[in-house]
């Protein structure tokens, strides 16, 4: 590096205030890597996208698919504009009930982002809470909290939720259970998911816990709980936020399985997944696009998570700087 | 060796009662099989006698007990759906999913491993980078896509391959095979495509990362200042220490295919355990459900058992430790 | 004839902040049958010398400028099928963790079977006889028995002695040893010195000793090279340098060294730290700290010039120089 860069740096490193700050996360190892990486870049951008239309779906999809007086059945079973039969009323093409597939993707882009997410956040939770009190109180209260943990472990994740969604649904009364559906698959995927961020949290706080400055702060008098989420959780915060990016994708593929399977989201508020169901009845009589292009957003969505998750991980990797 | 085996069985068996817990729970509970059963007519009369017939007015524990004892005797209860016993539905569906799984992961590890070592090795040539582009994607279908996808091209545009079903199967005693007939083995591809591709990417990812870590240990870095082959480097020292973590993860991974099916089954209409449940939980047929989770807790608990032997075996020093910690 | 000659090697790593020199101009030697040490801080570059030489210089570390020779050929540029034919059969290699080294999967006679078999003609049952004589060699008990055991099946102290025999089974003609008794207990450490040193002018083979541990040197090597941010301070006879140190940082460093003999109240040390690559000052990377200080050594880097017994890399030692710091210092 020049001296006269070296210098700028130097200056700016001293700046204080929010300039000052926004100039040293610009300048730190982490934005470099992700500036000077095209596919964190354009996965960060896609998944931008994705993420603002889904929510943006109120004001930006040219039509309410489950607004039942506005749909005009003349106006169903059309291809995409694109294709003969066509019209750009309709970009997408319609179902089979002139719900207009476009607008059906940014409304279900909207609830499988939103499930996903809360699912992983509350199997974050959880998983933070079990595996700093496993890491730190240790003795039996460790064992048996990972030896649950292990046990789940054995099972994939998509069985669980499948089983802890199908006996929720199988024990509700049949009216309650399309209500509550959404809550319950976000139970169902988020408790499948939490037993990996509770050993990645607890593998942390065993190091964390040996370290001085938990004995400093034991020696100060600090209580327990405070000690664990003050001085001890921002420093396993790293690896186990890289795992919940990673899983992220996961979770909203978990979603659109069971809702394809037909234990997940109702088709009266769909999801991409519930669209794919829905679309699979028509495409041996030639109307793929209620499948695909779902399928296609669904796809983008996934992989701009996966590619920035990847990214974050090689980033904070030490060993491969 | 045999002191490590019963240890492991010792551990596992708190872990079956729990899952039995909760299957009985399921069982007992959830549900109402006098619904189910009689429709949605039927006299206070009716409900006391089959309550009685099926066993349900008696105390918790005792039907807890019965029902430990019926699965020990391979009595999983009747499916409320089809009237047939369980144990027989299960029966007649396993060859099917079996098949399935084992064709599936035959398909994973040849195209997975070789793929695996290949980007491991040569990281940086065309092949490797198209290799982890497709791979990317592959982990970021989900499975039901895949088999919707293959479906279009190759049965409904191409008409090449079946669309659904196992084609013309053969009987051998109680199992029912695919493979013996053209129309089976034709019925067996996408299916196994499908479910086969998620583990594929995964094994090659797992492959690859693992080779990279390995050829960056000191072990490696001293062989070569030894002056071996970089063949006697990759294919001798690297190979064999990647595959050690490897078979762990592939092992575990059959539990995985196991899962995945489920969704594979209903794509495909494949008439095997996997779509058994699904249209099970779609119902609220509660036998079949809690036989499931009995199931497959068993079988997930003996694939972990013998990961652990596999592992035991090709890995020497954990010979020494783990027989030491069994004593 | 030196059997290694090493001049003006300059090892960069093109990293985002530009290129860091991580070696600047090492020149050394060592003849036949010689054992030279190297010694300097973490950081001075010794391991990299060792790496560079030996052509196992981790990408993105290249070498920028300088020759290296072995009995007069250059190595340094030769294509990674010739390299791979030198490793081992003329220049062998001893790293520091023993554990780490040897493949845990791969039993100790067949990593020194399958050495031997890549660089000389030998049958199975040859290859076989030759490894039970080196480990007896290296001093394993029941060397016989031994040849079928893991790595891990050894203690650290044998291991490091199955290491020592792989990197002499082949024959070369000179070993590069980096840090070899660092991680081992301060016991075993001698019994493997010695080993080291009674193998190596058994076998007329040349070690190039490379450690931070002064006292290891002052018992085993001929010649001892110290090393100072990527350059060599100093060079020449072990007595020499030990007892006349001719570089301030010698000076330094034998000074700091706690006596069984002398008193002292303090220990004495060198004031600041060694600069990292990116950041040297100009002329002689020592200045900042150096005692002996005067205005050329700000503005010019010294090569290493004569000075008595030794050579030193300092500017006291110029012929034109003397007369300056006379005085200076009058």
């Amino acid at each position: 590096m020049s001296d006269a860069s070296a210098l700028e740096v130097q200056a700016a490193s001293a700046a204080t205030g929010t300039l000052g700050r926004l100039q040293r996360a610009w300048d730190s190892d982490l934005a470099y890597s992700f500036r000077h990486s095209p596919v964190a870049v354009v996965s960060a951008i896609i998944a931008f996208v994705c993420v603002a239309s889904a929510w943006g779906a109120p004001w930006i999809a040219p039509h309410n698919p489950f607004d039942l007086a506005s749909l005009d059945l003349m106006a169903g079973d059309q291809p995409p504009a694109f294709l003969s039969g066509g019209t750009w009323t309709y970009p997408l093409g319609t179902d089979n009930q002139a719900r207009d597939v476009l607008s059906a993707i940014l409304y279900g882009a909207r609830i499988s982002i939103l499930v996903g997410v809360t699912a992983i956040v509350f199997a974050l939770t959880v998983g933070i809470v079990v595996g700093l009190v496993a890491g730190y109180l240790g003795g039996w209260v460790d064992a048996a909290l990972m030896r649950l943990a292990d046990v789940q472990l054995t099972f994939p994740s998509i069985l669980v939720a499948l089983l802890i969604d199908g006996i929720i649904k199988t024990a509700l009364p049949r009216n309650l259970a399309d209500a509550v559906q959404i809550y319950v698959l976000i139970f169902a995927i988020g408790i499948a998911r939490w037993p990996q961020f509770a050993r990645t949290v607890r593998g942390s706080t065993l190091v964390e816990r040996g370290r001085d400055y938990v004995l400093a702060a034991q020696v100060i008098g600090l209580s327990t709980p405070r000690i664990m989420v003050t001085h001890v959780l921002p420093n396993v915060l790293g690896p186990v936020l890289v795992l919940a990016t990673l899983n992220l994708g996961l979770a909203i593929l978990d979603e659109a399985t069971l809702s394809f399977l037909g234990v997940g989201l109702p088709s009266t508020e769909p999801s991409l997944g519930t669209l794919i169901r829905v679309g699979n009845d028509y495409i041996l009589s030639g109307e793929w696009w209620v499948v695909i292009f779902p399928g296609f957003a669904l796809v983008m969505m996934v992989l701009s998570v996966n590619l920035l998750g990847d990214w974050l991980r090689d980033a904070l990797n030490p060993r491969l700087r | 060796m045999l002191a490590f085996i019963a240890a492991r069985v010792l551990q596992a068996i708190p872990v079956l009662l729990i899952v039995g817990l909760i299957s009985f729970a399921l069982f007992a509970y959830v549900g109402d099989p006098v619904l189910i059963m009689l429709g949605q007519d039927y006299t206070a009369a009716q409900r006391v006698a089959l309550e009685h017939k099926l066993g349900l007015d008696q105390p918790f524990l005792v039907q807890y007990a019965q029902y430990l004892w019926a699965i020990l005797h391979g009595d999983f209860g009747i499916s409320y759906r089809l009237a047939r016993p369980v144990g027989a539905l299960f029966v007649e569906r396993l060859p099917a999913t079996l098949e399935l799984a084992f064709t599936a992961s035959v398909f994973a590890l040849v195209v997975g491993l070789p793929l695996g070592v290949y980007t491991g090795i040569w990281r940086d040539s065309w092949l490797s980078r198209v290799a982890m582009t497709v791979s990317l994607i592959g982990v970021s279908l989900p499975t039901f896509l895949i088999g919707i996808l293959l479906i279009l091209i190759f049965a409904v545009k191409l008409e090449w391959l079946p669309s659904f079903g196992r084609g013309d199967v053969v009987h051998i005693g109680f199992w029912t095979t695919g493979f013996l007939t053209l129309s089976g083995l034709k019925a067996l591809v996408l299916p196994a495509i499908t479910l086969g591709l998620f583990q594929m990417t995964l094994i090659m990812r797992l492959v690859r990362s693992e080779m990279l870590e390995v050829l960056r240990t000191d072990y490696i870095k001293f062989a070569r200042a030894r002056g071996i082959s970089e063949r006697g480097i990759h294919f001798g020292h690297a190979l064999k220490n990647t595959l050690v973590p490897v078979i762990t993860i592939v092992g575990l991974q059959l539990g995985a295919i196991i899962a995945f099916s489920l969704v594979t089954e209903t794509v495909f209409q494949w008439p095997g355990m996997g779509l058994l449940l699904v249209q099970s939980i779609n119902v609220g047929d509660i036998p079949v459900m809690s036989a499931y989770l009995m199931l497959i807790a068993v079988v997930f608990v003996t694939i972990n058992l013998i990961v652990d032997l596999l592992y035991f075996a090709v890995d020497p020093r954990l010979r020494m430790t783990r027989m030491a910690a069994a004593r | 004839m030196s059997l290694l000659e090493v001049s003006g090697l300059v090892v960069e790593f093109p990293t985002r902040r530009g290129v860091l020199r991580a070696l600047d101009g090492v020149s050394l030697s060592i003849a036949p049958g010689e054992v030279l040490g190297v010694v300097g801080e973490s950081g001075a570059g010794k391991s990299l010398t060792g790496a560079a030489v030996i052509g196992l210089l981790e990408p993105p570390g290249r070498i920028a400028a300088g020759e290296i020779r072995l009995a007069g050929e250059r190595i340094d540029r030769l294509r990674p099928a010739k390299m791979r034919a030198i490793r081992g059969r003329r220049i062998g290699a001893i790293f520091q963790d023993p554990l780490t080294t040897l493949d845990p999967l791969y039993t100790v006679g067949r990593q020194l079977t399958e050495t031997m078999q890549a660089h000389l003609r030998l049958t199975d049952s040859e290859a076989r006889a030759r490894a039970i004589g080196w480990l007896q060699e290296v001093g394993i008990p029941a060397a016989a028995d031994r040849l079928d055991a893991y790595p891990h099946e050894f203690s650290g102290g044998m291991r490091q002695r199955v290491v020592i025999a792989l990197a002499l089974c082949a024959e070369p003609q000179l070993v590069i040893a980096d840090e070899p008794t660092t991680a081992l207990d301060v016991s075993i450490q001698a019994q493997i010195i010695a080993l080291l040193r009674r193998l190596a002018s058994g076998h007329g083979t040349a070690v190039m000793l490379i450690t931070h541990d002064m006292g290891v040197i002052a018992e085993t090597a001929d010649r001892v090279a110290v090393m100072y941010a990527g350059r060599v301070a100093e060079v020449g006879p072990v007595r020499e340098v030990v007892h006349h140190p001719a570089h301030p940082y010698t000076d330094g460093l034998m000074a700091s060294i706690p006596s069984l003999e002398h008193r002292s109240v303090r220990l004495r040390q060198i004031d600041g730290s060694m600069p990292r690559p990116g950041a040297l000052p100009p002329g002689c990377p020592f200045n900042p700290r150096c005692p002996k200080v005067f205005a050329r050594c700000l503005t010019e880097q010294p090569d290493l010039l004569p000075a008595g017994a030794t050579q030193a890399a300092c500017w006291l030692h110029d012929p034109r120089s003397v007369a300056q710091t006379q005085a200076l210092h009058a």
